[in-house]
């Protein structure tokens, strides 16, 4: 193996180590929920992402030809973390806090996680609506 | 020079697989055990790929892809359970 891959390998795998346990260290150690989600989906996902480079360097200097895959792993994180990451955030938003306790966004938006319309398990209060204007279909069926 | 920094990586994400464990058991809400989940299979992912570059084999590219997959549709069939006690509609 060439002594520059095992440089840029040496250094990718040191990064993403360093980046994967301050990702985690910030999930046990942030205070509120919302800053935790912060932590895991920004820096492991870095993290993770420094492990696969160093991966297909290491492979390419290891048989000489470059490999794809990797990549494609790459690619289905960066692509998936963020609807994790809303998802959670939803979670959080409707279950634990009231409409009223969230700060106000600028004045002609609303927070649009609360504009849809439909059943929630949540603590807000949905304003009974009669049946024609329901949104959603009725899932009593 | 490849060994010790494998190993480096390797404890760092081991450590924090114990870390987000201790987050799983301790988290006060809902939306932090799926978070500690999520970030758990992305530590597993790394470390998949680590053990791959270990041992010298490709094989584990396609289990850490299959993890991808399962962990992604996981956190989100909980999410959409938490949000609207329904994961398809």
């Amino acid at each position: 193996m060439p002594f520059w891959a095992e440089i840029t390998v040496t250094g990718f795998l040191v990064i993403s180590g360093v980046f994967g346990l301050v990702g985690s260290y910030g999930l046990l150690r942030l205070p509120d929920p919302m800053t935790r989600i912060h932590a895991p989906t920004k820096a492991t996902t870095l993290g993770v992402g420094g492990v696969l480079i160093a991966s297909m360097v290491y492979g390419f200097g290891a048989t000489g030809e470059l490999s794809t895959r990797e990549l494609l792993i790459t690619l289905f994180l960066f692509l998936t973390s963020p609807i994790s990451a809303l998802f959670i955030a939803k979670v959080h938003l409707h279950l634990r806090q009231k409409r009223e306790s969230l700060p106000e966004p600028e004045p002609d938006t609303g927070w649009a996680s609360y504009t849809a319309q439909g059943p929630s398990r949540g603590v807000r209060d949905i304003p009974p609506q009669p049946p024609s204007e329901r949104v959603l279909p009725d899932r009593s069926r | 020079m490849i060994a010790a920094a494998l190993t480096f990586a390797i404890a760092c994400f081991s450590l924090g697989l114990v870390l987000t464990l201790w987050r799983l058991i301790k988290g006060p809400r809902h939306s932090d055990r799926i978070l500690a989940l999520d970030t758990m299979v992305i530590n597993a992912i790394a470390l998949l790929i680590l053990l791959g570059i270990w041992l010298g084999t490709s094989i584990f590219f396609e289990v850490s892809l299959l993890f991808a997959l399962v962990g992604f549709v996981s956190t989100v069939s909980y999410c959409r359970f938490l949000l609207r006690g329904d994961i398809i509609e």
